[in-house]
């Protein structure tokens, strides 16, 4: 197994944590994991990306070219990721101020709502986490139990009473891609 | 003992210990000094050993020599030293007394050492309050590199990079970077001194001893600028070199305590 | 086994120096590196270890601050990234000629000026040649995971104390920034014993004044200490190479990489191997001391050899100089913060060697 995602969208939205979450997971199941972002200016504010290898093997280059999922989160994300995943491979975007729609049809292509599901929550911060819960589903690779681990890991202590509320938003996020397919 | 005694003694005489009227510290080396005739730096060398002998300290003393006629104080001075590149013996010396925070650590510094090219780490350990010792040894001249400006040469002073004399609208003026540091929290005592006369030399070596004592506090930072010569450069005799110093620079770098137990008293 | 953790690159670094038993991190930020001190602050060292963490004025008053107390033969530690490394080669030259040991990291940005903040291998030249004035040699250990990053913060500490001489980690803002998993090693206490041969910490009655320096006014006496500092260089060559090579066992062609390049050069190993391509990777991990022998020992086997870095062509330099023109030697690399992706390596291998 070797799954190279690309999490892609504004500075802000959640991205990087997202990653360290997913990453963490791995690193629960005994995985090799890679986590690499884009630093420097652009995260200000800027679009931000990271990409996230998750192998049984020792991971060679922790950038690649090409994706087996791309996790998209805003227009200009979907326009510079969209050709670069492989054939077969999984986008999965929220469609929250996407104004042109992926094109590709030989790939699997998921939109949820998960701006428009956090807010309904009360907690549209929390949003990434439906997007991810979204990912779990979608791509059985990491168990919920080791999400939640990986969510204790990489929150900082005094955040950690927001813990319930991103479970919640997780499990959201699966069941409304279980509930669309 | 009387004057014509001193005339008849033998060299056995000479050397009983009831007749011993100077005796050399031992924290100074046997090596013969290598600074020129008339130059301040012997004299601040050894009341610097002195204190430290007197003090019981060697054991516990690390001295750090700059670049310029301090370049080889390690030659001289009996203690533990470590030579620091081009200004930046106060940074040396913050590493140093960080990690041992209980030794005394000081450095022996000229004029462009410590006022120019070294400034930033000489306001930066002042501000800090590292306990050290700062000697500064001001002699308004890059004495080493044969007598160019420094940036205390005076307004006017000649030098072999202003054969004409310094001229402020073009070289700008001399810095007072004791007055200057004195106005930082992180300093503990500054004070200016000189080793000119019998009794400049008894106050001057008062100052380095409340400055050494003063590390124990943990208190901040102790600077003792001593206004010396450099007959050399100035390009006069010792005698005319001190006389010229009195005219001149302690008009301007007038000396005296500035600042003590953490209080402005200038 | 030891304790698992995702962690950065530079998060790695700052746990293994306290790890290592360091007794001081002095620094000045600048990016890519400024979580190692954010890291270190965050633990309170000197409550954890006793650690000294001082923030200076410049990276010229941290490298002197390392002079400071590596001189007191105590464990030293800085970093910084290219334009920072720049300052503190006046000091990593006094420190070389002094004798004295210390780690500084370079998480390396592109260049020349202030250049960019993204990753780059511009300072292999300066890393390895000596870097600043006179004739001296850094360590180099170049890092190409977290892991390292980790490890190699122990073993500079070891090697730097060896040789009583400065080791240089260099890495770059991909090693620095990104995330793996990490397995620590078990925490080493700090040193309470120093060697009284040549340490500055105060002259007991026991023994005679030590004096620190890289001063000889005795042109004769200067150049023995210049060949006795030689010798030690000459014994690094013998002792203490180290390298990798990843798939070399029947290969037609040779990729030469180190730190984040040679992460890269991997996946493209396997996407030529994927087309029959046979090519291998060795991946020198101690720039100085360079691999030389080992490179011309596969120099023989190959028609070719790419050298890859992120730079406009440094360590070809010594690959070339190991090869001695027995075979054809190329560099291909993506500078300004560009990185060179794997599909782009191989096309670089096929068009310099193959399709010409």
């Amino acid at each position: 197994m070797n799954e190279e995602i690309i999490i892609a969208g504004f500075g802000g939205q959640g991205v990087l944590s997202m990653g360290k979450i997913l990453a963490y997971s791995g690193i629960m199941q005994k995985m090799e994991v890679s986590w690499m972002p884009s630093y420097g200016p652009e995260m200000r504010g800027g679009t931000a990306n990271v990409t996230v290898i998750l192998s049984d093997e020792r991971i060679s280059s922790p950038i690649v070219n090409q994706y087996d999922t791309a996790i998209i989160l805003n227009q200009q994300s979907m326009d510079k990721f969209e050709p670069t995943i492989k054939p077969g491979g999984l986008l999965l975007y929220d469609n929250n101020g996407i104004s042109r729609h992926p094109e590709r049809t030989d790939i699997t292509v998921c939109q949820i709502e998960a701006t428009k599901e956090a807010a309904k929550m009360g907690s549209s911060r929390t949003f990434n986490m439906v997007v991810l819960g979204a990912y779990i589903k979608l791509k059985p690779l990491v168990k919920l139990e080791n999400v939640i681990t990986g969510l204790e890991k990489s929150l900082p202590e005094r955040h950690h009473h927001l813990i319930p509320l991103n479970v919640d938003s997780i499990k959201r996020g699966m069941e409304l891609v279980a509930t669309q397919n | 003992m009387k004057t014509t005694d001193n005339l008849n003694m033998s060299t056995e005489d000479l050397i009983r210990e009831e007749n011993l009227v100077y005796k050399k510290t031992e924290c100074m080396t046997d090596a013969v000094l290598s600074f020129c005739p008339g130059c301040g730096h012997g004299v601040i060398h050894r009341l610097t050993m002195e204190v430290v002998e007197e003090m019981g300290i060697q054991s516990d003393t690390i001295g750090i020599a700059s670049v310029g006629c301090s370049v080889l104080a390690y030659d001289f001075m009996n203690v533990d030293m470590t030579g620091a590149a081009h200004g930046r013996a106060p940074a040396v010396a913050t590493g140093i007394k960080r990690c041992w925070p209980d030794k005394f650590v000081f450095t022996y510094q000229g004029d462009g050492d410590l006022a120019a090219i070294g400034t930033a780490e000489t306001i930066h350990a002042c501000n800090r309050g590292e306990n050290i010792t700062i000697i500064f040894v001001n002699n308004g001249i890059y004495g080493m590199t044969g007598g160019q400006m420094a940036p205390t040469t005076l307004e006017g002073m000649k030098s072999s990079t202003t054969p004409y004399g310094r001229d402020i609208s073009l070289m700008g003026n001399p810095i007072k970077i004791t007055e200057l540091v004195s106005q930082l929290p992180g300093t503990y005592y500054v004070t200016r001194q000189a080793v000119h006369t019998p009794s400049a030399v008894r106050k001057a070596k008062k100052a380095i001893r409340t400055a050494f004592e003063s590390q124990k506090l943990k208190k901040g930072l102790s600077l003792i600028e001593f206004v010396s010569n450099c007959n050399s450069g100035w390009k006069m005799t010792p005698v005319e070199a001190n006389k010229w110093m009195e005219e001149h620079m302690f008009p301007f770098y007038p000396l005296g305590d500035i600042k003590v137990e953490g209080k402005l008293i200038k | 086994m030891g304790e698992l953790r995702l962690m950065k690159g530079n998060e790695a670094i700052a746990e293994a120096a306290i790890r290592a038993g360091a007794d001081a991190y002095f620094g000045y930020p600048i990016t890519p590196q400024s979580e190692i001190m954010e890291y270190l602050a965050s633990q309170e060292t000197h409550k954890r270890t006793g650690m000294v963490l001082l923030q200076a004025e410049s990276e010229i008053a941290a490298i002197n601050m390392v002079y400071g107390a590596a001189s007191t033969g105590k464990k030293a530690i800085t970093s910084s990234s290219s334009p920072g490394i720049s300052l503190k080669m006046e000091g990593l030259s006094y420190m070389a000629g002094s004798e004295l040991p210390c780690v500084v990291v370079n998480v390396v940005r592109g260049g020349p000026g202030l250049g960019t903040i993204q990753p780059s291998q511009a300072d292999y030249f300066q890393a390895t040649k000596g870097g600043g004035h006179g004739d001296y040699h850094l360590i180099v250990l170049a890092p190409s995971s977290v892991q390292e990053m980790s490890d190699f913060v122990k073993l500079g500490f070891e090697l730097a104390f060896k040789y009583r001489n400065p080791v240089m980690i260099l890495s770059d803002g991909v090693i620095g920034q990104m995330m793996e998993k990490v397995e620590l090693f078990d925490p080493i206490p700090r040193v309470t014993e120093f060697d009284q041969s040549w340490v500055a910490t105060g002259k007991t009655p026991d023994r005679e004044r030590n004096i620190v320096t890289s001063l000889d006014l005795d042109p004769h006496k200067m150049e023995q200490h210049n060949r006795d500092i030689m010798a030690k260089y000459e014994r690094m060559k013998k002792e203490d190479v180290r390298y990798e090579e990843v798939d070399c066992d029947d290969i037609d062609y040779l990729f030469v990489a180190y730190g984040s390049s040679a992460r890269i050069c991997q996946k493209a190993i396997k996407l030529a191997r994927e087309e029959g391509i046979r090519v291998g990777l060795i991946r020198p991990i101690t720039l100085f001391p360079f691999p030389t022998k080992e490179i011309a020992h596969l120099g023989d086997r190959v028609k070719g050899i790419l050298s890859v870095e992120l730079n406009t062509g440094q360590m070809v330099e010594d690959v070339r100089l190991a090869i001695n023109g027995k075979v054809q030697v190329e560099h291909y690399g993506r500078v300004g913060g560009v990185i060179h992706s794997p599909i782009e390596l191989l096309e670089a291998l096929k068009k310099t060697f193959i399709t010409k």
